[in-house]
């Protein structure tokens, strides 16, 4: 694994950022970057439920999904229970459902933890966690960081792909913050009426995605 | 036919994308070149097609507390069947296209949506028309803008190279030197501004024109159909 910490966070955060770049999470962009406050609880529980998802679904990928190989080994297989041949295992058939219903159930896992045992940070990020499930962004790091990474077919290691979802969160929660401020703005300007809502709001992105383009080969990292 | 006129009214007046304003990450993310914009809008419906009718026959059986649940195993296991099929049949430049669109048809909220909101409510007959309507809606929308990115920021349609045009020897349409930026990342959200501002416009010019005229407004905007949001809260809640 030739990929780094730096190139991993400067990647996801700035490079190829997952709202402006990626096109992913912009359902919640839109519709909770009114304020800034819901937009930094929003962010905070995306960075909290993408890291965990991340290392989860990189486990799940290397241990369960893919057949044993010399960097892996395969839980089931170890087990004794059959496996079908192929150099891609069950990836093809369970990655989809089996990501999406460990995202769903680590979801409601956090909501229920965080409600006993933090009931203030509960009480803060609580009603966006049920938004986060259906978040594509969430999903879609998942699927970045296993299946379609690009530098090699088993994706990245857990802790990696844990970073990187990490970052991934941070480059969302940057996006958000930008979004929001900008938006408290426009609210009181003159905006002409067929533009205002969700048009000056996409146009305002557009433009942000323009100024990101910037950072594309920065430091000489190509992601 | 109260079900044809479901189906000719649902892609204007429900259109998933400029009306629900759901599912737009797919809708940016394959707008880049027609022929990626119908391949998404065929797995879609696809997805929302096999999605409903499964569900509107099974709806009784399900247990209310798990239903989301149900919902997103059923549409998982549809997202699943169109992969494979893709991967197969769809070109490859189409594929690397689409990438991780496919199995992100998973979390669009247009199928979830449709699933929850009419789907595990309605018949089967009408849930089928339902999906069709909604997946030509979905098509339109993307068609829309990825007619737009491909002619203006490729100088291509379908592939096809369109300029310069010339009929019977006389250049109609010269030379254009593409707007690149229109295919890559600013361009989505610029294009899919300025015609959610365009359809805004035509709607309140209709509103205008029906308030002079003392008739109730024909077109039905986004403020008259429910809230998506109150779904979203009950995915992990339910």
């Amino acid at each position: 694994m030739d990929v780094g910490y730096v190139e991993l966070a400067i990647g996801s955060i700035l490079i190829s950022n997952f709202v402006l770049m990626k096109f992913l999470g912009l359902c919640p962009y839109l519709g909770v970057t009114k304020r800034t406050s819901d937009s930094v609880g929003m962010g905070l529980a995306v960075i909290f439920v993408m890291t965990l998802a991340s290392a989860v679904t990189a486990a799940l990928y290397r241990h369960v999904l893919l057949p044993t190989t010399p960097e892996h080994t395969n839980i089931l297989q170890a087990v004794g229970f059959p496996f079908p041949a192929g150099e891609r295992g069950l990836v093809d058939v369970l990655r989809t459902i089996s990501y999406i219903l460990v995202i769903a159930a680590l979801v409601q896992f956090i909501e229920m933890v965080l409600r006993k045992s933090v009931p203030a940070l509960y009480r803060a990020l609580g009603i966006y966690l049920p938004l986060i499930t259906t978040n594509c962004a969430v999903l879609g790091v998942a699927l970045l960081n296993t299946t379609d990474w690009k530098g090699s077919a088993s994706g990245l290691p857990v802790h990696l792909a844990a970073f990187n979802g990490f970052c991934a969160g941070i480059g969302f929660l940057l996006a958000m913050t930008l979004m929001s401020g900008i938006r408290e703005r426009l609210a009181e300007s003159r905006v002409p009426k067929a533009l205002r809502g969700i048009p000056i709001a996409f146009l305002c992105a557009g433009l942000m995605a323009l100024a990101f383009m910037g950072f594309t080969k920065l430091f000489g990292i190509a992601v | 036919m109260s079900l044809l006129r479901d189906f000719t009214d649902k892609p204007i007046k429900a259109n998933p994308v400029f009306v629900l304003v759901l599912g737009l990450c797919p809708t940016l993310a394959v707008s880049t070149s027609v022929q990626n914009a119908v391949a998404m809008a065929a797995a879609a419906t696809a997805v929302l097609v096999g999605s409903n009718l499964l569900i509107s026959l099974i709806r009784r059986f399900i247990p209310n507390q798990i239903r989301i649940v149900c919902y997103i195993v059923v549409i998982a296991g549809f997202v699943t069947m169109v992969e494979i099929v893709m991967k197969a049949l769809a070109p490859e430049e189409v594929n690397r296209a689409l990438g991780i669109f496919i199995p992100l048809i998973v979390v669009n909220c247009i199928i979830l949506g449709r699933a929850e909101g009419f789907a595990s409510r309605h018949g089967v007959l009408s849930s089928l028309m339902d999906a069709l309507g909604i997946g030509m809606g979905f098509l339109g929308a993307l068609l829309s803008i990825a007619v737009l990115r491909e002619v203006l920021g490729a100088g291509t349609l379908w592939g096809y190279r369109l300029t310069p045009l010339t009929i019977v020897g006389r250049t109609i349409l010269p030379e254009y030197q593409p707007a690149n930026i229109l295919v890559m990342a600013p361009g989505a959200f610029l294009v899919i501004g300025l015609l959610f501002g365009f359809f805004h416009w035509i709607g309140n010019r209709r509103r205008a024109r029906a308030r002079r005229s003392g008739v109730p407004a024909v077109a039905q905007t986004a403020k008259d159909l429910p809230k998506p949001s109150s779904r979203d809260r009950e995915v992990a809640g339910a």
